[in-house]
């Protein structure tokens, strides 16, 4: 691993407006030494990758509480792969049902981190995952 | 249920205890404490039904009434929602607490793009008149009381109720509509926003304006701690708050020219049961006084039924737990004693597998059930107030006071809650906390039983709530039905009449009633209001 700082975009999509999770966790990755980029509210794919382009992020964290989580990954991997983004890992948390975990890997998603994963864990994880380095 | 942190010896023995609000307990109270604060029966307590209230609002407690169990339910189409509804009310529940989808909570269509996959999921889906009336069906709606779970689009929804129980016929005057519409909670907490603060701010005016005049069993708004606290308030924060949201919207009608006495009696108060048993009950005593205090001094009612804190006391999601699951059951009864303690007017619990889904009929029977056996098993309804006297609640309900009463003050300072909300120190703050507690629980100074004390219990089986394509797909069908056989004449016209009252600032109410009964839909209601006021800028701060 090179010193280069983790750039990491914690991004709420669709209309679900819990974001308790999506700010805990960007505290924590802050706290880790990522540099963390918060989507706000109520964005839509195509916006959370518009902005993980702008601010060249290593890793796309998405918050879903609604239950909406496989459509919109399917949805995210699309266009990831269609902007040719590869170097970009998607991981996902919020909540999600244990059985849902590897209908999400198969879609593409890289680490499923359901609500209640303790920080440490989620960040070793980014940290191993992560492509660019 | 870990709630506070216990400072303990090398011999396990505890030495401290701080509640979240801050407060250390100590390990015996006397009548000492209560000469240290000085306490006064008349002045801080009072018999239940007297100011200031601080025992309850009613003199007889559920002695005169049970209170009134509303859980929140409903999804998919109007039609699966009227059936799980009646199964509720067969089975005892006194009032309705509607769930609605997050395209009809952010007022858009269910065959808007953006509205994809999220069709039914969280709640049910709204469109037009024609769901309610399919929603409401059989319902004796003078009867049983519906809350209205939303609040951007809080106006809309309380037309549609209207022009259902018109159509079923029932008056205005007959119906109960319980509202939440308190945008500025969805600001801090919940994020269900769709308009800027001050416009936001305004159609909340005109439904507690509009129902004072036309509605008098609407309780038009519904101020809620409680989503603060879930987002991660402390609970003198949560009472702060919200009693300072609620003076937002007094401020805005007192603007209109009323008098407080003519309407602030209507307002109710959601607020959370999660936490230390005694912070909770010293919460919500102090919360009935200040309440009461802050409608006497602050804005000089003169009508005792103005300064009534009426809530649901409820809910508790955020202690509920991934884990073991079926422990929620047992945590959401002791939230539940906690709120029977306290003098709740209603309560709504969440159901144990609420981590993970929506409920299903079989856990929220449960809750319901829990409910019922508190009031009818156990002597909750035997006396009003019973903690009321103790040592250790009056001096720690004295404590949560001055909490509460610094919280305010913050606010106070910075302008009032419009402001403190639009510059976002208060969703700052929130989230601050937020992740101190989260970091408590993973570090253990937290306790969570199952989580991180006594782990390994057998895995739960939580039956889940599957939800299926097939009713949004059902949703849009009937939505485009319905816009190809209504009278798009009638639409357009009344649209733009809405509009124009808009644009003038006049109560839109009477205007989105006749939206309503000409089958306008949600989303087109809502876009209206979206080109007039635009949409919220979300200050970018975590």
């Amino acid at each position: 691993m090179s010193n280069k700082r983790i750039r990491i975009l914690i991004a709420k999509p669709g209309l679900d407006g819990h974001d308790r999770g999506a700010k805990v966790m960007a505290h924590a990755l802050r706290d880790a030494g990522m540099e963390v980029i918060y989507s706000g509210l109520h964005q839509t794919v195509p916006s959370i990758v518009k902005m993980a382009i702008e601010e060249d992020v290593d890793v796309v964290g998405l918050s879903i509480m609604s239950g909406a989580h496989i459509p919109i990954s399917k949805k995210i991997m699309e266009l990831i792969k269609k902007e040719h983004l590869g170097n970009i890992i998607v991981v996902v948390g919020g909540v999600i049902p244990t059985k849902d975990i590897p209908i999400l890997k198969e879609i593409g998603v890289t680490g499923v981190f359901p609500g209640g994963t303790p920080f440490e864990e989620s960040i070793k994880f980014i940290k191993e995952h992560v492509r660019n380095y | 249920m870990g709630v506070a942190r216990y400072i303990k010896d090398e011999k396990d023995r505890i030495n401290d205890v701080i509640l979240q609000s801050g407060i250390h307990i100590k390990p015996l109270y006397t009548e000492d404490d209560l000469k240290q604060i000085e306490f006064d029966y008349k002045k801080d307590l009072g018999n239940s039904g007297e100011y200031p209230f601080t025992r309850g609002i009613h003199k007889l407690g559920f002695r005169s009434r049970e209170w009134t169990t509303r859980q929140y339910s409903g999804f998919g189409t109007p039609k699966e929602t009227n059936e799980r509804w009646k199964l509720l009310i067969s089975q005892g529940q006194t009032g309705l607490n509607v769930a609605f989808d997050l395209p009809t909570q952010m007022g858009y269509d269910s065959d808007d793009p953006i509205a994809e996959g999220e069709v039914g999921r969280v709640g049910m889906a709204v469109d037009s008149l024609r769901d309610f009336e399919i929603a409401f069906k059989d319902i004796a709606l003078d009867k049983i009381g519906s809350g209205l779970t939303i609040n951007a689009v809080a106006s809309i929804m309380v037309a549609m109720y209207q022009a259902v129980a018109e159509g079923y016929g029932f008056s205005k005057q007959q119906i109960s509509a319980t509202p939440q519409n308190d945008i500025l909670k969805e600001i801090v907490g919940r994020g269900a926003w769709i308009f800027p603060v001050e416009p936001a701010v305004r159609l909340i005016g005109d439904v507690i304006e509009y129902t004072v005049k036309e509605m008098p069993r609407a309780n038009p708004v519904s101020v809620c701690g409680y989503h603060i606290r879930e987002a991660g308030a402390t609970p003198a924060q949560e009472i702060a708050y919200a009693i300072q949201i609620a003076n937002a919207y007094i401020d805005n009608v007192l603007e209109r020219g009323y008098d407080i006495d003519s309407f602030v009696s209507r307002f109710s108060f959601n607020l959370d049961v999660f936490g230390n048993l005694w912070e909770q009950v010293a919460k919500f005593r102090a919360a009935r006084k200040l309440w009461a205090k802050n409608i006497k001094e602050r804005y000089g009612a003169k009508n005792d039924k103005s300064m009534f804190l009426r809530g649901m006391f409820g809910g508790g999601g955020g202690g509920l737990t991934k884990e073991e699951p079926e422990n929620n059951i047992v945590r959401s009864a002791y939230y539940a004693l906690a709120a029977a303690l306290s003098g709740a007017q209603t309560m709504a619990l969440c159901s144990y597998d609420e981590a993970y889904t929506i409920p299903t009929p079989h856990s929220a029977l449960i809750s319901l059930r829990t409910l019922q056996l508190l009031m009818d098993e156990v002597g909750l309804r035997d006396t009003v107030d019973p903690l009321a006297g103790s040592y250790f609640i009056e001096t720690l309900t004295k404590q949560m006071e001055k909490k509460i009463v610094e919280e305010m003050a913050k606010i106070d300072k910075m302008g009032g809650m419009v402001k403190a909300v639009s510059s976002g120190y208060i969703q700052k703050e929130v989230a601050r906390q937020a992740y101190e507690f989260e970091k408590g629980v993973q570090n253990a100074e937290l306790i969570k039983i199952g989580v991180n004390k006594y782990t390994g219990g057998e895995e739960g089986k939580v039956e889940l709530h599957e939800y299926s394509d097939e009713s949004a797909i059902e949703q849009i069908k009937s939505l485009k039905e319905l816009r190809k056989t209504r009278n798009n004449k009638d639409v357009t016209r009344t649209l733009k009449a809405l509009e124009k009252a808009t644009k003038d600032k006049v109560n839109i109410m009477p205007y989105l009633v006749d939206c309503c009964k000409a089958y306008a839909t949600v989303g087109e209601m809502t876009g209206i209001f979206r080109d007039i006021f635009g949409e919220f800028v979300e200050p970018s701060i975590f």
